[in-house]
């Protein structure tokens, strides 16, 4: 019986504690390096460490596959995740739903801001063939999906807000490489703020390297990491519309 | 060789096509030049480094005559004029220029026929130093050879061009034949250079020209020491496409990621600027002997890649014309494509033989570049390096050049040291084991990957005759490479094209049109 007070991890017996690792040390190789492979792994906290290949990848590097038994357990009760709580629908729900309570589209901006220029990411969520299988927000037809594509300037990203009057902006990092990430995102919310948007639209986060947790932290909505599709985006979009319908307040009370 | 037998007569009628839509864009390039062009004669020219607030001394001199709206007549003239003049040397006048001690508007003007004869003399001085390049190049490799095709392609990307050529240099022990060091995210859309060795970049190194120096540096050393002559490629891209490749020429880079589209659909960068810019990028890799990679891969990483496999191959025919026409050979065209199909694809492996081979086969003297799985790339590690090894056999069966590694953590960071070592290893597993495979493989005639490979080239063919009717511009604004669309006024740089005079002077342009194809 697996005690979920003490998680240990699994080789092919219950708690025999079983890690691989593989890792290189800036040394060339040698049968000290070997030994400094075995001491590092011991302080990692595994025991009956076994060194079972060790290469030199050039004159100065030497890498290392060790296997360990792993002394500590985790317990399980112990844990709290923060994930993005949301009721998963499907592309005709959230259409219909958009259809009966918001009564007009509902304009998403997406971008890939500031340096990073990857679009893998947005692309999946956005664009009209989306990914493994799952349609892009584009594809929606009660979504007025603007896919501004990479490397958009915040102010950009801003300006297409006023332009569409947009309900959401999704934003999308994968470049974490020196915690870029975290300065393109703070600058996006700090302007959000000093225009006076931030609580007109929903705001959110993906990226690889992203979780829920740290979106929130940041001042986000949400913050979806892999295995997200545009329909769970779309989910948390059309929940997140039931409270905030700003952009038609607006008009009423102008 | 041949072995899809694919009908001549349908890739001539490609090529036809593809010929005629790039004659129609030569109008606007023949009628245009940029500030990035007109910067890059400065740096032809020798003049280097930055003023005060780190602004390149390049981006001053080009800035002021652009705002005066007189460089129509080319750079070249006003500052052939001013060295006239003052009898400085380039780099001296350049100095002045940005110290405000001369401005080369207010000095008197000698004749026309004057400063043409002493730019033509210049530009030709200039252009020595970049064939000594090419012919040092040459005898390198006369004298330690070269890496076996497919040739082992690495990047190195940690940011800071000392860690960058001490990875470099371990990457060539653990037998790489080629490196690349990525670019920082966000360069190519500076419209300036940076300056000088740098240590802090995302997701990769600044592109400067003394970075290129300590890299070429590193890769000779290490070339020396495994007796092989290392190949080194960065990324002549963005809004300052032409003058890296100035910088690429006077280093001695090797391969230049130099594509004629990839900025306007992937980085937004105005059309009327790209189109120009490339052309004279090309020029200059051309003439310096640089082989060029394109970047057709990219394509498949938005769209679908059996959907979209003819947009690869019609893009790859357009990009081939375009260098024609800067009088690159054949050998210099490292078309690029990718193994990017859905592996959950029913014989997703066949299809992608079946495109390899096909571009194989319609441009037989390129060294294609064959780019890795990264759409479809996981945190699964191990998987990771199963596809990576499919990637691998799939190049040494069809017989591709520039092999660009697979990395089994491509979903997860810029490569560690380690994985970039067992990338390169397995890569050498496969190839060493499956060295002759190739000469053993036919394909029946009306089997899968036969048809599969027909089906492309004549989609490809429809989709250029297409092309060709509305015109390239027009059909980037469709959106027909990638599923992106782009409009002829909109994106980066548009401010910055301009319109030559009937007297511009670019004494450069008609050297290396000479000189591209043959000499060295």
């Amino acid at each position: 019986m697996v005690n979920v007070k003490y998680v240990k991890p699994y080789g092919d017996t219950l708690n025999d504690g079983m890690v691989q690792l593989a890792f290189t040390l800036p040394i060339p190789l040698s049968n000290a390096a070997k030994e400094a492979a075995r001491q590092l792994t011991v302080s990692m906290g595994l025991e009956e460490v076994a060194v079972a290949h060790a290469e030199g990848i050039s004159d100065t590097f030497s890498f290392f596959i060790v296997y360990g038994k792993c002394s500590h357990g985790v317990n399980l009760d112990e844990i709290s995740i923060p994930e993005v709580a949301l009721e998963v629908l499907s592309k005709k729900e959230i259409d219909d739903f958009i259809r009966t309570h918001l009564k007009r589209k509902l304009n998403v901006v997406g971008a890939c801001i500031e340096s990073d220029a990857h679009t893998v990411g947005i692309d999946a969520i956005m664009n009209i063939k989306g990914f493994n299988g799952h349609k892009g927000l584009e594809s929606y037809h009660e979504i007025n999906a603007v896919n501004m594509g990479a490397q958009v300037a915040c102010e950009e990203v801003i300006h297409k807000v006023y332009e569409i009057q947009a309900d959401a902006i999704l934003i999308s990092q994968v470049v974490t490489q020196k915690n870029i990430h975290i300065t393109n995102l703070t600058r996006l919310v700090d302007m959000l703020e000093a225009e006076g948007l931030r609580d007109k639209v929903t705001l959110v986060v993906g990226g690889p390297r992203i979780s829920h947790e740290l979106a929130k932290e940041l001042g986000y909505d949400a913050g979806f990491s892999s295995n997200t599709y545009a329909e769970h985006v779309a989910s948390f979009l059309v929940q997140e519309v039931k409270r905030k319908t700003i952009w038609d307040n607006d008009k009423e009370t102008s | 060789m041949k072995k899809l037998k694919l009908n001549q007569d349908v890739i001539d009628r490609g090529r036809k096509h593809a010929k005629q839509i790039v004659d129609q864009v030569h109008e606007h390039i023949d009628a245009h030049s940029t500030v990035a062009v007109e910067r890059s004669v400065l740096r032809l020219l020798g003049i280097d480094g930055v003023d005060q607030a780190g602004v390149p001394l390049v981006n001053g001199i080009v800035e002021e005559l652009h705002n005066a709206g007189v460089l129509g007549k080319g750079v070249m003239y006003w500052f052939v004029n001013g060295l006239i003049h003052t009898k400085l040397s380039s780099q001296q006048l350049a100095e002045c220029i940005i110290n405000k001690k001369i401005r080369l508007l207010d000095l008197p003007r000698v004749s026309d026929c004057e400063i043409e004869e002493a730019a033509l003399q210049l530009a030709t001085c200039s252009l020595e130093k970049i064939k000594d390049r090419r012919q040092e190049r040459e005898a390198w490799i006369a004298n330690l050879g070269k890496g076996q095709e497919p040739m082992l392609y690495v990047i190195v990307a940690t940011g800071n061009v000392y860690e960058d050529a001490i990875q470099a240099k371990a990457a060539a022990r653990q037998g790489a034949d080629i490196i690349a060091v990525i670019r920082t995210t966000g360069q190519s859309l500076l419209d300036y250079v940076p300056y000088g060795p740098t240590t802090t970049g995302f997701g990769g190194t600044y592109a400067t020209q003394a970075n290129f120096q300590i890299l070429r540096q590193a890769l000779d050393e290490v070339g020396k020491e495994v007796n092989r002559y290392i190949y080194l490629t960065n990324y002549c891209s963005g809004l300052c496409m032409p003058e890296i490749a100035v910088m690429g020429a006077l280093e001695r880079l090797d391969v230049m990621l130099n594509d004629s589209m990839y900025g306007i659909i992937f980085r937004d960068i105005n059309m009327k600027r790209t189109f120009v810019d490339q052309y004279f990028s090309r020029l200059i890799n051309g003439y310096a002997g640089i082989i060029i990679n394109t970047g057709e891969d990219n394509y498949l990483t938005t769209a679908d890649a059996i959907e979209s496999g003819h947009t690869v191959l019609a893009s790859e025919l357009i990009n081939e014309q375009f260098a024609f026409r800067c009088n690159m050979a054949s050998e210099q065209l490292g078309l690029g494509h990718a193994f990017e199909i859905d592996p959950q694809t029913p014989n997703g492996f066949m299809y992608e033989l079946a495109q390899a081979q096909l571009v194989r086969e319609v441009f037989p003297k390129s060294p294609i570049k064959y780019m890795p799985p990264t759409k479809y790339m996981t945190g699964n590690i191990f998987k990771g390096h199963v596809q990576d090894t499919l990637f691998n056999v799939c190049s040494i069966m069809t017989g591709q050049s520039l092999h660009l590694l697979g990395i089994l953590t491509e979903a997860i960071h810029t490569p560690l040291i380690h994985d970039r070592f067992l990338s390169i290893e397995s890569a050498k597993y496969v190839f060493n084991n499956l060295r002759g495979i190739a000469d053993e493989i036919y394909f029946p005639e009306g089997g899968f990957i036969h048809q599969r490979a027909q089906e492309v080239l004549e989609k490809a063919v429809s989709l250029l005759e297409e092309i060709n009717d509305v015109g390239l511009m027009r059909a980037l604004t469709l959106g027909y490479f990638a599923d992106i669309s782009r409009t002829s006024e909109g994106g980066k740089g548009l401010q910055g094209v301009i319109v030559k005079e009937y007297s511009y002077l670019n004494p450069f342009i008609p050297l290396m049109l000479k000189g591209g194809n043959s000499n060295g």
